[in-house]
């Protein structure tokens, strides 16, 4: 037998994942479990999943785990963090989870500064209820609730997550990435490190916001999805690092 | 021995929870029960613990839920419209069976209602104010010592069942002054061993996973059947009640908390004049002592249920006696504490109309 060079992360479950050809949560799955064990957390890391297609994600990571109801993954966090400090707790959440039914959550734990992690999977729109406006909908975008394309006049605009957090002083660390090429996903996974270390540190608040291709909903194949990513997606919502309290040390 | 002090409701509660082994309270204000998370505020970190005020009692239930899935002691607190805003988390908690403790002072409703002690809140307490099949334990404290009693009650089933309870009082057993007895401190290092489910880290062990979530029909099914197992065994060995001068008894009077206390003065009352009236006081409103108050009622000529509502509890007393005895009822709504001298007279009219 020759020696293994490559394995599945040790924080990553033998589950099979419930994700679409083309979706990125699969990525992002990955590189969350990589960082929990280059950092040796996964012994004392709990995750809060949503409500929406990551719904499963509490069984796809090889750690204590629980699903809040939809948009409260971060009160349940806190509540959990508040309990045992000693812990490193991380939510995961969608558009709709974190954006539109938990904004008041979602804001109110960064204003906080609450020694939590999020990683916030942006793909503008609703995947698990079969692609219904998000608040992260383009404008123009069309989605089975937005038939003829999304109009800001009706339905208002695209709505900047990470540029509110941004003015936060709760917020130690704060980017926004995407995951469509090798040195992207290179850079997610950084981010991604920062902003649990910006927990573990007890510096505050963390989270990473993913545009993230959603195929089956935008009616496209893979290929034309990430396509579209870059044209359109990172254009209403740019890659950006906003807060890095953490720093290279 | 403790001796006894003088204190209002809401702390007195609070401090019991603190004795209780509670060292978490996460709350958003409401009137008549501030004082409860104001009490928490400041004497938490006297012992230890952490008191968060919430962004609402949305994300309140939630971190309860939160911190109730470490396996450690924790409760809220609020009144009735805050009370329905955390239905979906109880829910939730319920079908995660979570141990926690909630409070509902409560309110005059419904809507924003007003600010007055009322027991319309009786359904969506006992009957299930979320979605789903679950069951919630129900205390119903009538004075402050027994609000003081059942809050260490309160944590102890919470955590022998795994399930949430509610400590259901009103605002007159919150903002009222009575002499209590304190129980002593618990010993933290004795609380109830969770660590065979809690979410604590996964060290040496399989991941825990705590969810009310089940995709599969009859996976969630099994989970359902689980919960109405031990929804029967708490009805089977919880139910608590008090009976007040029911000896020899012709009459009943039935009610629980404020109006149950209000009651036993109107025995007095009928007592004096010769007519030989009894009290049945349920504690337990969730699981409600059917039983008990069909044996008590059995000689009676007619029942006569009180509350501070149009009339709720009353349809477990319809319940209990199935027919067997005439349930008449009185009740004022929205905050107006009824006398004992309006019930007694209440009570005296349905006597001369036979």
């Amino acid at each position: 037998m020759g020696k293994a060079i490559f394995n599945p992360p040790k924080s990553l479950s033998k589950k099979e994942f419930t994700y679409c050809p083309g979706c990125h949560h699969g990525i992002v799955h990955r590189l969350v479990a990589e960082v929990i064990d280059e950092l040796g957390i996964q012994e004392k890391t709990v995750i809060i999943a949503p409500v929406g297609c990551s719904v499963f994600a509490y069984e796809f990571f090889e750690l204590d785990g629980t699903v809040a109801p939809h948009g409260r993954a971060l009160a349940v966090a806190t509540g959990m963090k508040r309990a045992r400090p000693d812990l490193v707790v991380f939510t995961y959440q969608g558009d709709g989870d974190l954006a539109a039914i938990g904004t008041a959550e979602t804001i109110h734990a960064a204003n906080r500064g609450e020694k939590l992690t999020t990683i916030f999977i942006n793909n503008a729109v609703y995947g698990m209820t079969g692609g219904q406006m998000a608040p992260t909908t383009l404008i123009g975008q069309k989605t089975t609730t937005t038939p003829y394309g999304r109009n800001h006049e009706k339905d208002g605009y695209p709505i900047h997550i990470s540029e509110i957090l941004s003015t936060m002083n709760g917020v130690a660390y704060l980017e926004r990435v995407t995951v469509d090429t090798p040195q992207n996903v290179r850079n997610a996974k950084k981010a991604i490190k920062k902003a649990f270390l910006a927990q573990i540190k007890g510096l505050g608040f963390g989270l990473v916001e993913v545009l993230s291709a959603c195929p089956t909903n935008w009616g496209m194949n893979p290929v034309e999805a990430m396509t579209w990513l870059r044209e359109h997606m990172v254009k209403e919502f740019p890659p950006k690092l906003f807060v890095d309290k953490v720093g290279d040390g | 021995m403790t001796k006894k002090i003088m204190m209002k409701g809401n702390e007195a509660i609070a401090e019991a929870a603190i004795r209780a082994g509670c060292r978490l309270y996460f709350g958003y204000p409401i009137t008549p029960q501030s004082e409860i998370a104001e009490y928490m505020a400041r004497r938490l970190p006297e012992v230890g613990g952490t008191f968060l005020q919430t962004e609402s009692e949305v994300a309140t239930v939630n971190m309860v839920y939160g911190a109730a899935c470490t396996g450690r002691r924790v409760m809220t607190s609020t009144s009735s419209p805050g009370f329905s805003l955390m239905q979906e988390g109880i829910s939730y908690i319920a079908g995660a069976e979570l141990p926690c403790v909630f409070v509902n002072v409560v309110r005059g409703g419904p809507g924003l209602g007003d600010i007055q002690p009322a027991q319309g809140d009786y359904f969506q307490a006992t009957k299930g104010g979320g979605h789903g099949d679950y069951r919630v334990i129900v205390l119903g404290p009538s004075t402050v010592q027994e609000a003081v009693d059942l809050m260490g009650l309160a944590f102890d089933l919470a955590d022998k069942y795994r399930n949430p309870v509610l400590v259901l009082a009103d605002g007159l057993i919150g903002q009222m002054m009575e002499p209590v007895e304190l129980p002593e401190m618990r010993d933290l290092s004795n609380l109830p061993d969770h660590s065979s489910w809690a979410l604590v880290g996964a060290k040496g062990r399989k991941p825990h996973k705590v969810t009310s979530f089940n995709i599969d029909p009859h996976e969630l099914e099994k989970m359902n059947k689980r919960y109405q197992a031990k929804y029967r065994e708490i009805e089977k060995n919880e139910k608590r009640w008090e009976n007040y001068r029911v000896e020899d008894l012709e009459y009943l009077l039935v009610g629980y908390g404020t109006s149950g206390r209000i009651l036993k003065s109107v025995a007095d009352m009928a007592r004096g004049d010769g007519i030989k009236v009894g009290v049945f006081r349920p504690i337990t409103l969730w699981p409600y002592p059917y039983e008990a108050l069909a044996e008590v009622a059995g000689n009676a000529r007619f029942v006569l249920t009180v509350e501070m509502s149009s009339g709720q509890m009353v349809e477990d007393v319809k319940l209990a006696l199935e027919g067997r005895v005439p349930v008449y009822f009185y009740g004022r709504m929205a905050g107006v504490v009824p006398t004992p001298e309006e019930i007694y007279r209440y009570f005296v009219k349905l006597l001369e109309e036979g």
